[in-house]
């Protein structure tokens, strides 16, 4: 076929087939994503945030103390169990006194005792127990503390405040990313010859999609990029703990994030020109940054914690943490997963709902009650 | 043929759409006028599918619309819009791959369509940085790259200079000839009148005139004649049944029927010197005022 049909008579038999429901969707991921991937700022930006987390997690490892020679006062017969150590450098003391002196000094990470019991050593830490030091001697040795922190060790409101951020800012970004392209459509008016064509279902769910998938990359890079970071420090102990927890977060991210796409998408349809997104997504943000201030609060709050992790929209922040934490059950990831999963359908059926009746709606604010009623 | 038959559209309370029927043949091309917020818009939306009538339906070739053919419609919508930070020819092979074609047949189209309409050059700049008249191209183009069976166009000439007018005539031309029925609708009467074979006029939700442009001139034209002499025709006034409208020395231009009409004319031979006569066809401008009332 040409663009000049005139020797055509009967166009109709050489029509080509109808793209399926999937290749419409396809087509309208894939120029959202080449789209994305075209704009600097949103790869600048995507490059920071993995970059972040890469350098926070060297910056721990390297502050942390958990580097390959990690320095320990030995008392007397336990220099034997240390000096056959990987990682740690033995600083000989004659009496445990003369350790927490150095110790307190910040000289030493941990002072290791000879002890009666199995195994036979203690080790003495300062106001946390020293993960590095436990984890190169690798079995339970007895802890004491001196100071006993009140509050559990920072690491889990490091981590829980992780996945906050990271939760936070990329449901943030990518939602942001969707509301612009729902509104550009309807603003450019592009989006009644895209109507035309394919439906509002397709149309949808294709950037839905298209910024998950986005959204997926980045969040995947950003873990990958975590556990390079620990891998590279030598934080086996923390990589051993945080692992699973990470998995969880993205499986949890990407439901949801498909949630929050869906109601950005549809509370965007709203609206007619740019400027006007803000009024009809700041609801949405509010959703977003509850958990995020939830989590860095109440993260040693086991009852906010549960919940939390049952709400679709703090689950994905919620869950990770608890997995984290060791506080929750087998079973609880996959209920609060259901839990998501039915949710999410529920939104994109009222989503796909306001949207279709939305888009052609120009000018004035739409009503959710009237978009919903169609 | 495209028929769209006793179609109704209200918001609410009010009526924008009233019984409309009129249908658009195939290789020929239909003009669609009607003052602002006639229902133009509104019906070409309904044509497409893009809006739902409350009553009525449109059928291609006695058949209601499906989706899949109106897949095979080029349509070009009123409010302008492409992506203004994609590139042409990207964004009008995105199209054509949406409408289901290849993406090699996409990319013949649109290098076709760009060369045909001038485009050829600015095929990989962006559409924001065309000018106006340009971007109105691109639009046209972005209605034609699937190669369409059905044309339907709000306003394709708006914005357009008359070079650009001549190419698109052209191509919408081509069509009509390949056998699609081409709908398009315009302000511009001259346009219209020099362009389409048939004419819907359309005021306040309403068809108030349909059918071919030949017929609907001489239905109009009731009985309008002119007459060049060369000496004077001042005599004129006095025959029974003619009432002249416009008198200039030889000319004039009067009313009357059929049988005065020819009277009229073996008088003017026998005085000799008969430069031309002949029935005044109205211009769709006059044709439009009356349809519409005004």
């Amino acid at each position: 076929m040409s663009a000049t049909p005139s020797h055509e008579t009967v166009p109709a038999s050489t029509t080509p087939p109808a793209p399926s429901f999937a290749s419409g969707v396809w087509l309208v991921a894939q120029r959202e994503m080449v789209t994305r991937l075209r704009s600097k700022s949103f790869t600048i930006s995507a490059a920071i945030l993995v970059l972040g987390v890469l350098a926070a997690v060297l910056l721990g490892g390297i502050f942390g103390g958990s580097t390959e020679s990690t320095k320990v006062a030995v008392v007397g017969s336990a220099a034997q169990v240390v000096g056959s150590t990987e990682g740690l450098e033995s600083v000989d003391v004659a009496t445990r006194a003369e350790g927490e002196e150095l110790l307190r000094s910040g000289d030493v990470s941990a002072i290791v005792l000879p002890s009666s019991g199995t195994p036979p050593v203690t080790v003495v830490g300062l106001d946390s127990p020293p993960q590095g030091v436990l984890a190169a001697l690798s079995i339970q040795p007895d802890i004491e503390l001196l100071d006993p922190a009140s509050q559990p060790t920072g690491l889990i409101y490091i981590v829980a405040l992780g996945f906050g951020i990271v939760f936070m800012m990329s449901a943030l970004t990518f939602g942001t990313m969707i509301a612009q392209s729902v509104v550009e459509e309807k603003q450019t008016r592009i989006v009644e010859i895209l109507l035309s064509t394919v439906s509002a279902r397709v149309l949808l769910a294709g950037k839905v999609v298209g910024n998950s998938l986005l959204a997926l990359g980045q969040i995947a890079a950003i873990a990958i990029a975590a556990v390079l970071g620990m891998m590279v420090t030598g934080q086996k102990v923390l990589l051993g703990t945080v692992g699973p927890a990470v998995a969880w977060f993205v499986v949890f991210f990407v439901i949801g994030f498909v949630l929050l796409a869906a109601i950005y998408a549809a509370a965007a349809s709203l609206v007619s020109r740019s400027e006007d997104i803000g009024s009809v997504t700041s609801p949405v943000m509010i959703l977003i940054m509850v958990p995020y201030f939830l989590v860095i609060f109440f993260n040693d709050n086991p009852t906010v914690m549960a919940i939390m992790s049952y709400v679709p929209f703090s689950a994905p922040v919620g869950m990770p943490v608890r997995i984290f934490l060791g506080t929750a059950e087998w079973w609880e990831p996959i209920l609060s997963l259901a839990v998501l999963v039915a949710s999410t359908a529920v939104v994109i059926v009222l989503g796909a709902r306001v949207y279709s009746n939305s888009l052609l709606r120009t000018g004035a604010r739409v009503k959710v009650s009237d978009a919903l009623r169609g | 043929m495209l028929e769209i038959q006793n179609v109704e559209k209200r918001y609410g309370e009010r009526t924008v759409l009233r019984d409309v029927s009129f249908t658009v043949p195939r290789s020929r091309m239909t003009g669609f006028v009607g003052g602002n917020g006639a229902g133009k818009t509104t019906t070409m939306r309904i044509i497409l599918g893009v809006l739902a009538a409350d009553g009525g339906t449109v059928l291609l070739d006695g058949d209601p619309l499906t989706a899949d053919d109106r897949r095979r419609f080029g349509y070009m919508p009123e409010e302008r819009g492409l992506y203004p930070k994609m590139k042409v020819a990207e964004q009008l092979v995105y199209l054509a791959r949406l409408h289901g074609l290849t993406p090699t047949a996409a990319r013949r189209n649109a290098d076709a369509l760009l060369d045909r309409l001038g485009l050829g050059e600015r095929s990989n700049d962006l559409v924001e940085s065309l000018s106006l008249g340009n971007q109105q191209r691109a639009q046209i183009a972005a209605a034609l790259v699937h190669d369409p069976e059905v044309l339907v166009l709000d306003e394709p000439f708006s914005g357009l200079d008359p070079l650009a007018v001549d190419v698109v005539v052209g191509v919408l031309r081509d069509h009509a000839a390949s056998g699609a029925p081409v709908l398009f609708s315009s302000h511009q009467l001259d346009i219209v009148e020099r362009l389409c074979d048939e004419l819907v006029i359309i005021a306040d939700g309403e068809v108030r005139v349909a059918g071919g442009t030949d017929a609907l001139r001489r239905e109009h034209g009731g009985g309008r004649y002119e007459l060049l002499v060369a000496g004077d025709v001042g005599w004129l006034r006095a025959v029974d049944g003619v009432s002249v409208l416009d008198f200039d020395g030889g000319y004039a231009l009067f009313e009357a029927d059929d049988a005065t009409a020819q009277a009229v004319l073996r008088r003017a031979t026998a005085d000799g010197g008969v430069v031309s006569f002949g029935p005044q066809n109205p211009s769709l401008a006059q044709i439009f005022r009356e349809a519409i009332g005004k």
